[in-house]
């Protein structure tokens, strides 16, 4: 079956098949920056921004898709012009084996566009989507509190600030 | 002189891959006509396959390899991937006919797509004979229990005819005169549970045969050579016809220190003569993967009026589960690293790690310490409270510090006796005080409240290791480019921790030049020099050591190039921003130097390699502290604030130091309180997903707080040792002390539940006439 949909900014027409996933989809298409931990929903390494809210792509299908718009990791910042979020999580150590990361960031993103002056819980809440083994998400959290400065433009997005 | 770039939060060379999800993992990979493979798993604990049925499979269509046991040779070996010869049992093979846990593998399949593989799985008619499973480790050993292992072309196995894996003794001393002289001897039992390493990347790899017809495997793997080595053993191939590759690693944290997929991923292409590519689900990882080893530990602690100790024992019945990789080992290091940080003259430990038809354990960060911690930190702990002692003071009277000799590290190394151990280094005594500080410790501590919200603080010290002394060896090449840019090739093994970036500071700080003028390419054995791969916290000690080396000698040829250009003495010649400059300000850049030396006179590349080994085995040491509340009425424990003090030598890196604690405190919280495997009375895993194995997520995380004491280690690169293990060996104990002071409760099993806390309160209750 064909899906028009919107991603990462660009009209696109992906034809797949009934029960396919959109973590499938996606990864079939080299959006590698999606990544499977579990395919249950459980993990939040498959997060993707689905008109405006963070939503794990393994346990949707992606005809559901059609007609909405979807961003990625690969859409929010690339090497040449980082997100302050991806400048602020390469700044302060928060990525480390970086399996997770892209979902971190994109769930992050997601509450920035939302909140953009979160607490300290406000941002553990979003981050608790996303499971990590290796940071205990202090650097996480850290570097969304740091990229909530930067984006609001009290923040110098200074690096290695220590 | 003051290091530029060692010590400073360099970030990673790797972190714009990563932060843009372009990390080129395993997975982010594909091959024009690969095919998807799956494995059978058994149903049963323990059966002999009595007969294999694979035709139907083979005749369906996009099948193109199906192999069982009738179609590989038998080869026993060991799934841990250690240095050879492993100190583990050869009592694996690629396909047997007897399956010994819930999950172990029967069949594989290699289709065109992964659907089809599943179905083709179904179609696999297999009659089972099964047989009585062992699930008791206390029982294992006893002479009715059932065999695991009776095959007789198995070797390494301690004693098969009494399920024993592995088999520990050492004793330092004479610990019946040592309790004979103690004024109060305790003795616990305690149990630490099943847990598991859950790396976020579940196992994977791709494995093809490239344009020569070598076997190329693409993998998720900590330990490249060994796995080669391993691989052509099980496949029958010539090492050198084998190219493993390790891309990005998604989390390893001991589970990728061991061969589960290349072995099985590679026979499938050799069969199809296809690239075959091979992953676990979330559910295999859970049941097929690996696990810290379950463990009952008795300690029986003889002790003086004045808290100096005078015998340790302590006795290990370990579960290794079907196989037994790792079992020796991780045995040795439970009594080595606990039993050592204190000082007492009579020790004694002995550990019998057996055979049971349950998930295998294998090594998982910590290495045995977690256990044996968790024993001998909530023992201090006891013996402070029986001698009306603070919990710290007993410690400080017993520790070990600068200049002392670790005599059981002597006594006990990895499977085989170590080396002479002597501390010069150790700021656990600064750690106990700023960690003390940083907790409120005097403030907090024997202040519980009146509920229903309880409160403690408990503490935990800790040693670990570098490396495993006089086995590993670690080594580094480094080339020149035109531009004055370095090549530096490491078979080091960076998992995530950062160590590929510590490399590029330890060669930009000896050159004089920036980390981004370092390359760094790392484990392929075609194109990286041999490494021990990343396990027993030993990637920075060891390989660190080697680039150290490798990039003084690069440095001695660029000088020997420079004196000539300059027309000055090599020995007043220095390193300066891309540029070796006299004392008169003559200087020539390093790009200068290098295509002087390619194109001009005397050519030549500058370039050079070197290994490192060490018999030494310095330990990084910490201090750890848990704040406590536990609400009585609900049994629920939250930690509000979590400390951790370390002493891991110079810190190269501090960010990346401080994010192995963060990260392995995380998963130490998770021993402590919430991660559990269960089984059901089959022997199946009844919790295998993130819904019920809760690993901690960023809600259930205390306020944390890292400090980094620096020492000076004299033989670390720049005076550094480890941090990657450490952090993880006191959570357990510092949260039950913690647990303690709010309930006076002592807790003696892992993990300290919400039900296990309700049916001891509930069990106090008379006394305190709780209605």
């Amino acid at each position: 079956m064909d899906i028009h949909f919107t991603l990462n900014g660009e009209p696109v027409r992906w034809e797949v098949a009934p029960g396919e996933t959109l973590l499938e989809a996606l990864r079939a298409h080299s959006f590698y920056g999606v990544k499977d931990g579990c395919s249950t929903g459980d993990c939040g390494a498959c997060a993707v921004i689905v008109d405006g809210n963070p939503r794990n792509s393994c346990v949707m299908f992606a005809f559901q898709v059609q007609g909405r718009t979807v961003l990625t990791i690969e859409g929010i910042g690339n090497p040449d012009k980082l997100h302050p979020i991806q400048q602020a999580f390469l700044d302060l150590g928060a990525a480390q084996c970086g399996y997770c990361t892209p979902g971190m960031i994109v769930t992050a993103k997601a509450l920035l566009d939302r909140v953009p002056d979160p607490t300290p819980d406000q941002i553990r809440e979003a981050l608790s989507s996303t499971l990590c083994r290796c940071t205990g998400y202090v650097k996480p959290a850290e570097a969304v509190m740091q990229a909530a400065k930067v984006l609001k433009g009290d923040g110098h997005g200074a690096k290695n600030p220590r | 002189m003051e290091p530029r770039i060692l010590g400073k939060g360099v970030s990673k060379v790797d972190g714009v891959k990563l932060v843009t999800g372009r990390g080129g993992f395993t997975d982010d990979f594909a091959i024009p006509g690969m095919l998807y493979a799956r494995t059978l798993p058994s149903p049963h604990a323990h059966a002999r396959i009595l007969r294999i049925d694979a035709s139907k499979a083979r005749a369906l269509q996009g099948v193109r390899a199906v192999l069982t046991h009738e179609d590989v040779p038998r080869i026993p070996f060991t799934t841990a991937g250690q240095g050879y010869p492993e100190p583990s049992p050869y009592d694996s093979v690629l396909l047997d006919r007897k399956v010994r846990f819930v999950g172990d593998r029967v069949a594989a399949v290699a289709a065109d797509t992964l659907a089809i593989a599943e179905r083709a799985l179904s179609l696999i008619d297999v009659e089972y004979e099964p047989l009585p499973a062992l699930f008791d480790p206390e029982k294992a050993m006893e002479p009715d229990a059932p065999k695991v292992h009776d095959e007789k072309d198995t070797t390494g196995i301690h004693d098969r005819t009494r399920n024993l894996a592995a088999s520990v003794e050492a004793q330092v001393g004479n610990v019946e005169q040592g309790f004979a002289a103690a004024d109060l001897i305790l003795e616990r039992t305690y149990r630490v549970p099943h847990v598991q390493q859950v790396p976020l990347e579940p196992h994977i790899c791709i494995s093809y045969l490239d344009e020569d017809g070598r076997l190329v495997i693409r993998t998720s793997t900590q330990v490249p050579f060994h796995c080669r080595r391993t691989v052509a053993r099980i496949l029958g191939l010539p090492v050198g016809r084998i190219r493993i590759i390790k891309p990005r690693v998604g989390g390893g944290f001991g589970a990728k220190q061991e061969i589960l997929l290349e072995d099985i991923c590679g026979a499938l292409t050799l069969a199809a003569k296809r690239p075959v590519r091979l992953a676990m689900t979330r559910e295999e990882e859970f049941s097929r993967s690996r696990t810290r080893h379950p463990q009952v530990i008795r300690l029986k602690t003889g002790v003086t009026k004045e808290g100096k100790l005078t015998a340790n024992e302590m006795t290990v019945v370990a579960n290794t589960g079907a196989y037994g990789g790792h079992a020796l080992t991780v045995q040795c290091c439970t009594g080595s690293k606990p039993l050592s940080l204190y000082k007492c003259p009579h020790v004694k430990y002995q550990a019998h790690a057996v055979y049971t038809n349950l998930a295998v354990a294998g090594a998982y960060r910590g290495y045995g310490c977690p256990q044996g911690y968790f024993a001998v930190e909530s023992q201090m702990d006891e013996l402070a409270q029986a001698l009306q002692l603070d919990p710290i003071e007993i410690r400080k009277r017993n520790m070990v510090g600068l200049g002392d000799s670790l005599p059981m590290a002597e006594v006990l190394g990895e499977g085989k006796e170590g080396f002479h151990q002597k501390i010069e280094s150790c700021g656990l005594s600064t750690c106990i005080e700023k960690g003390a500080h940083a907790i409120g410790w005097s403030e907090k501590r024997g202040k519980p409240g009146r509920g229903p919200i309880l409160r403690g603080v408990g503490a935990a010290c800790l040693m670990q290791g570098s490396a495993i002394p006089g086995v590993d060896m670690g080594s580094a090449y480094i080339k020149i480019n035109d531009d004055g840019s370095f090549n530096l090739q490491v078979g080091a093994t960076d998992l995530g921790g950062g160590s590929d970036t510590i490399f590029a500071q330890i060669t930009a700080e000896v050159l004089g030049i920036s980390p981004e003028q370092v390359v760094v390419y790392s484990s392929d054995t075609d194109l990286t020099p041999f490494d021990k791969g990343a396990y027993a916290s030993s990637t920075i000690y060891i390989t660190g050591g080697a680039v150290k080396k490798v990039a003084e000698l690069i440095g001695e040829q660029i000088v020997k190039v420079a004196s000539g250009l300059l027309s000055r003495n090599q020995s007043d010649l220095r390193f300066n921003d891309g540029s070796v400059v006299a004392p008169d300000g003559a200087s020539v850049t390093l790009a200068q130097v290098a295509q002087h030396s390619f194109y001009t006179q005397d050519q030549f590349q500058i370039q050079a390699t070197a290994s490192h080994m060490s018999y030494a085995c310095p330990p990084p040491f910490a201090a750890q502290f848990a704040e406590v509340e536990v609400d009585a009425g609900t049994g629920l424990v939250r930690v509000v604030k979590f400390v951790t003090a370390v002493d891991c030598g110079k810190v190269l890196n501090p960010p990346l130091a401080e994010g192995q604690i963060e990260g392995a405190v995380a998963q130490g919280l998770g021993y402590a309180l919430t991660e559990e495997l269960r089984f059901d009375e089959k022997g199946r895993i009844v919790n295998p997903n993130f819904t019920d194995y809760k690993i901690f997520t960023a809600r259930d995380m205390p306020e944390m707080k890292t400090i980094l004491v620096e020492t000076h280690e004299p033989t670390g690169p720049f005076g550094a040792k480890s941090v990657a293990e450490i952090g993880i060996n006191g959570p357990a104990p510092a949260v039950a002390n913690a647990v303690f002071d709010a309930l006076g409760i002592r807790f003696l099993e892992l993990p300290i539940t919400p039900e296990k806390i309700l049916k001891a309160l509930k069990e106090r209750a008379p006394q305190e006439a709780i209605a």
